[in-house]
């Protein structure tokens, strides 16, 4: 899936789908499902370098270089932190490096699966989302021209 | 009678219950289940106010003060020693050393040996299913000296291959050092052919008792161990406490520790003579709260009695057992013919991560991952388990609570 729009709108978007949902295993279950459709990472990315160091759930984020825009493949072979995955991947890929870097990503409250972003969860989310803002970071300080 | 035995138990259990003020706790909409006690147990009331009592009324520095609060709060730490020393059977208090834990306690062994009595070409023998606390220390120790560590294999279902420990006995192992209860599959080692295997060729032993003490009565002059280590928190009582048993005249020949306060005779540049058993190994102002509440965890299970615990968790293991293997596709690693109460599963194809994080939206407090036995959980070449492991004060509710919670997950994972 494709999505249209800048950060902020696609957050929105999501927000609007997992409001659709009282129960709260209706909404994993929907996460699940998302993180079920994330495009399969290449195999030669699914190694110690490429994977991010958490706890138990073990996340392999892939960069795929595109100029000055956000775009990365990831896996987890925990199914809820790949979901999770597939939430922030929605948001934040095709996005210019520049407001990725500075991305306000507090929408993940409101769906009410922030519990899963603390570094104590130890799930690699944490990680990963800081390794998402320093490719960002590193883009854009690439991309700003030196005199 | 079978029924009335029943009700006086359960009424038994209440009580017990409410003694520990943490269980009535509610956890995302729901009253909390904690099967995570061999992570740490909680404490009953007993427990905190006595580390209440003694912040409020008998708090001062210990063994140095000849002012009178100072005298009580030596008289209080070093009770809790003799209190501690008859609990474990200890011949006397001289050879209870107190730590941070069982981490510290296995740690003081392996930097002690490490100054004497360990060189290249020796070996120390561990197992497959020890805790990375009693691998790390061993193998610091081994790479300082040239000394090898010696591994003894599981079998299928968790059990110490027997043969492959005695193969492992020669004339260079200079120490057994084993876990008396795995806290990852929860199986019961045969402690008392282990030590009596090892000594027959002269080779001490030490037992990691983490996981054991909580759960049965231990007697350290009984088993003829040779060093012992237990942690507080895991019993009942307050964190970052726990307690190296050693015999007396090992100890004595153990070279010193930290070096500090409270540790030595005299001090001078010229040489430091140092204090006698067990203070020698405990440098600078120790954790005194921790050794009176330890002490009081004590009181609290022997008041209890071991009888009645053994029997409970007995009862809840079988039940749990019993229910979990039930569970279409659930596998449970680890199962040894003698077992404490922890249960080590897995859920079909799903991630533990994914199962507790279920569960602890149902309230239900389990372990996910490798529980610091990473070497076993290659072994049985897995990422980690659920572990649920069960204290005396849990309950067949819970369990049930537990079964209906892992058939939850199980659509959502499907």
């Amino acid at each position: 899936m494709t999505a249209s729009g800048n950060i902020a709108e696609r957050a929105a978007a999501l927000v609007e789908e997992f409001s659709m949902f009282e129960d709260w295993m209706d909404r994993y279950q929907y996460l699940i499902d998302l993180g079920k459709e994330l495009p399969e990472i290449d195999d030669e990315f699914r190694t110690d370098d490429y994977r991010i160091r958490g706890c138990q759930s073990q996340v392999w984020l892939q960069p795929i270089p595109e100029r000055d825009v956000i775009h990365f493949k990831a896996d987890s072979d925990a199914q809820i932190t790949k979901g999770l995955i597939a939430v922030l991947l929605r948001v934040v890929n095709g996005q210019s490096a520049k407001d990725v870097a500075s991305a306000n990503l507090s929408f993940l409250d409101e769906l009410e699966l922030k519990e899963h972003l603390s570094p104590t969860r130890k799930n690699g989310l944490d990680s990963m989302l800081k390794q998402i803002r320093m490719y960002a970071a590193a883009i854009t300080a690439k991309s700003i021209p030196t005199s | 009678m079978k029924g009335a035995e029943l009700t006086i138990s359960n009424e038994m259990l209440e009580r017990i219950r409410s003694d520990f003020p943490i269980l009535d706790k509610t956890i995302n909409g729901h009253q909390l289940a904690y099967l995570d006690n061999a992570a740490t147990a909680q404490k009953p009331r007993f427990v905190v106010d006595r580390i209440d009592k003694y912040y409020t009324e008998e708090n001062a520095n210990v063994h140095r003060g000849v002012h009178s609060l100072s005298q009580t709060a030596t008289e209080a730490y070093e009770g809790a020693r003799s209190r501690i020393a008859s609990f474990l059977g200890a011949s006397n208090p001289r050879e209870i050393v107190f730590t941070r834990g069982t981490t510290e306690a296995i740690n003081l062994v392996a930097s002690s040996m490490g100054v004497s009595g360990i060189e290249k070409g020796d070996e120390i023998v561990v197992s497959e299913m020890e805790h990375h606390s009693n691998i790390v220390p061993w193998q610091l120790l081994c790479e300082r000296t040239g000394a090898t560590l010696r591994v003894v294999p599981v079998s299928d279902s968790g059990e110490l291959e027997y043969d492959e420990y005695q193969a492992r006995l020669n004339e260079r192992t200079k120490l057994v050092a084993l876990v008396h209860v795995s806290n990852s599959l929860g199986t019961i080692n045969p402690v008392r052919h282990i030590i009596s295997d090892a000594h027959s060729m002269g080779i001490p032993v030490l037992l990691d008792g983490a996981q054991a003490a909580p759960h049965m009565k231990v007697d350290v002059s009984n088993l003829d161990v040779d060093y012992y280590c237990v942690s507080s928190h895991k019993m009942f009582g307050p964190t970052g406490f726990g307690v190296l048993y050693g015999k007396e005249a090992i100890l004595e020949a153990l070279p010193p520790y930290q070096g500090g306060g409270d540790m030595i005779e005299e001090v001078d540049f010229a040489g430091t003579t140092f204090n006698e058993l067990p203070h020698k190994f405990e440098a600078g102002t120790p954790h005194i709260e921790g050794a009176v509440g330890f002490a009081a965890a004590i009181d609290y299970l022997e008041g209890i009695g071991f009888d009645w615990i053994s029997e409970q968790e007995s009862d809840l293991l079988t039940y749990a057992t019993g229910r979990l293997r039930d569970i279409e596709g659930l596998r449970i690693v680890g199962e040894a013919r003698q077992k404490a109460s922890v249960i080590s599963f897995l859920l079909g194809n799903s991630h533990p991560y994914d199962v507790g994080t279920v569960l602890d939206k149902l309230g239900i407090a389990v372990r996910t991952g490798h529980h610091c036995t990473q070497p076993l959980m290659k072994r049985y070449d897995i990422p980690g388990t659920v572990r649920a492991s069960l204290a005396f004060y849990n309950t067949r509710d819970e369990i049930d609570r537990l079964v209906d919670g892992l058939k939850k997950a199980a659509v959502l994972f499907s």
